[in-house]
């Protein structure tokens, strides 16, 4: 399975409080949340994103609240995969737990520049950068997660068991 | 190698002799919690399981505590699908407005949560309850609709950093102090994945409010969870509170820690973090004037009863200062009648202070206390992301009750000292 798109850039601790922020969180529709994605951070982003691209970021991506909603939104609003430096653990497993594809690759996340043209690889974990050639190996997921990534969301995974 | 205290906890759960860090565990679950928020969205992915009904109707907790009483028709349609889902499922441990309070303060106090736990809590401040020597952490809904279905939950064993708290608080520095001091040095993925854990002969000076606080805000260094030893204290607290037999772990003497912080909690001064993380830690006594807009005293981090009356000690006799809002929220029933019946309320009032029932609100920028552009807020609340408590061009700086309730007189960010405390 592949994913490829254009970059949204963003830098350290980028908050769920940002992604989605709690005065939309009257609402858990996906859509609805999908259409404030990124609003506090930046105010583009929706007008611009396009089914398939990507988010690359720094450190400690998803920082701060719990709530799913930020994962949701950003599966909504069409980004195919996060790929940051690290992901704070929350985040981590929701974005697992819901089936957004995720990948922590600290080179990746320091060279890609925003706008590139990416695409990753997720079975063997390879990031490549086609508007600059450069490639980055990035972090392949334990078998357990992988068994929760190829049910599509933890709650396939328990129906299966 | 011996095993971290959380370590024990976790191994313990998962029914094995010893666990590694690194290691994939299933853990059984002793509470599995959720608020208006993220409820719903566990509920929805819930009605797409196999398994249609809850692991254990005592042992599931659900505080619509967010957005209560309902702000509005949405909301409000959040609380009813969780008051639906209660009735349905025979939930033991609903609190519906009147009963509720906000989550962190509220479980403990209703002695749901005791030491030894493993709780997991679709809310990041979830980590509270290590204050009491349990395993807490705070995970999404997908994982508490999992967690009410079967009961147990997937965990990554974490390392610890061990943070050895030695002397006593000087006056006026608390808990939110102590883990301000700490965020600052540690920056806010410092403890990113991994379990913070709090030793030393400082604890005993330390009251459970002061724990809670401290553990609260471990997920604002990144950390999956933060834990107290259990010393008498907080054996006082869990039989005051709870009629739950309880499990004290202490980690092993040669566990294996990551990293080692000595602290001298007598060095620690009143302590403030600037906008927008909570890692930009200033000493009050280190700033220029910042004058202020609103002052937040509350939240599941300090709307304690001993925050409340650290605040009411410095606010008796005095005023607010004139064109600044002063909000303070009693974080449960329980301790909104204890500050009337102490005659907290009564000082708040007299100072020019707005006093309201238990709810998140303004933290997450829901409701009750919301920032216009451009102003700023000083606030007892974990959280100074941008645009956290209002508009994008606001400003949330993070203290203790006593700066509160001090910058509440003076109008700018100050220490009860100023006022000759």
């Amino acid at each position: 399975m592949k994913a490829q798109g254009t970059v949204f850039k963003y830098g350290d601790n980028v908050d769920t409080d940002v992604i989605i922020p709690a005065r939309y969180l009257n609402s858990s529709d996906p859509q609805e949340l999908a259409a404030h994605c990124m609003e506090d951070i930046d105010a583009d982003f929706i007008k611009k994103v396009k089914k398939g691209d990507i988010i690359v970021a720094n450190k400690n991506f998803g920082c701060g609240s719990s709530r799913e909603h930020a994962p949701i939104a950003i599966k909504a609003a069409g980004v195919s995969c996060v790929v940051a430096e690290t992901f704070a653990r929350i985040f981590y497993r929701n974005a697992i737990n819901i089936g957004l594809p995720i990948i922590e690759c600290p080179e990746a996340a320091k060279a890609i520049a925003g706008g590139d043209e990416v695409e990753v690889d997720f079975d063997s974990g390879v990031i490549t950068d086609k508007t600059t050639g450069a490639a980055f190996q990035g972090q392949a997921f334990p078998e357990f997660m992988q068994k929760i990534i190829k049910a599509e969301g933890l709650v396939n995974y328990i129906n299966q068991r | 190698m011996g095993m971290t205290m959380t370590q024990k906890i976790l191994a313990a759960h998962a029914g094995l002799e010893e666990v590694k860090a690194g290691q994939l565990i299933e853990a059984d679950l002793d509470l599995v919690l959720g608020n208006d928020i993220t409820s719903p969205v566990a509920i929805h992915e819930m009605d797409k399981m196999t398994v249609k009904t809850v692991f254990d109707k005592d042992k599931i907790a659900l505080v619509p505590d967010h957005f209560v009483p309902n702000k509005d028709i949405k909301s409000a349609e959040h609380c009813k699908c969780v008051r639906e889902f209660a009735k349905k499922h025979d939930i033991t441990n609903y609190f519906e407005v009147g009963q509720m309070g906000i989550e962190h303060a509220l479980l403990p106090e209703q002695g749901l949560t005791v030491a030894g736990d493993v709780i997991i809590g679709a809310d990041s401040h979830t980590c509270t309850y290590g204050a009491l020597g349990a395993f807490s952490t705070g995970v999404g809904s997908t994982d508490m609709a999992a967690g009410m279905a079967t009961g147990k939950a997937w965990f990554k064993v974490p390392s610890a950093i061990k943070f050895v708290l030695n002397g006593k608080p000087s006056k006026w520095v608390s808990g939110k102090d102590v883990i301000l001091h700490i965020i600052g040095m540690i920056g806010v993925d410092g403890a990113l994945y991994k379990s913070m854990e709090f030793v030393g002969d400082g604890i005993k000076n330390l009251s459970m409010d002061d724990r809670f606080t401290i553990a609260n805000m471990a997920i604002e260094a990144g950390g999956k969870n933060g834990i107290f030893p259990v010393d008498d204290l907080t054996r006082a607290y869990m039989k005051e509170h709870s009629e739950r037999a309880f499990v004290e772990y202490a980690a092993d003497e040669d566990a294996e820690y990551d990293q080692i912080v000595e602290i001298d909690l007598s060095q620690i001064k009143p302590t403030v973090a600037f906008p927008h993380l909570p890692e930009n830690t200033h000493t009050v006594d280190s700033i220029d004037d910042i004058s202020i807009d609103q002052v937040v005293i509350g939240s599941c981090t300090n709307g304690r009863i001993d925050d409340l009356r650290t605040a009411a000690k410095i606010l008796e006799g005095r005023k607010v200062a004139s064109g600044l809002r002063v909000i303070v929220i009693p974080a449960t029933q329980k301790i909104y009648l204890q500050a009337i019946e102490e005659g907290l309320v009564k000082t708040f009032i007299n100072a020019g202070a707005v006093v309201s029932t238990p709810t998140c609100g303004p933290c997450l920028g829901g409701y009750m206390g919301i920032l216009a552009e451009g102003e700023r807020c000083v606030s007892t609340t974990n959280r100074n992301f941008v645009g956290r408590m209002g508009h994008v061009n606001s400003e949330i700086y993070l203290a203790s009750p006593a700066v509160a309730a001090a910058s509440a007189v003076t109008g700018k960010i100050s220490q009860p000292a100023e006022l000759g405390l």
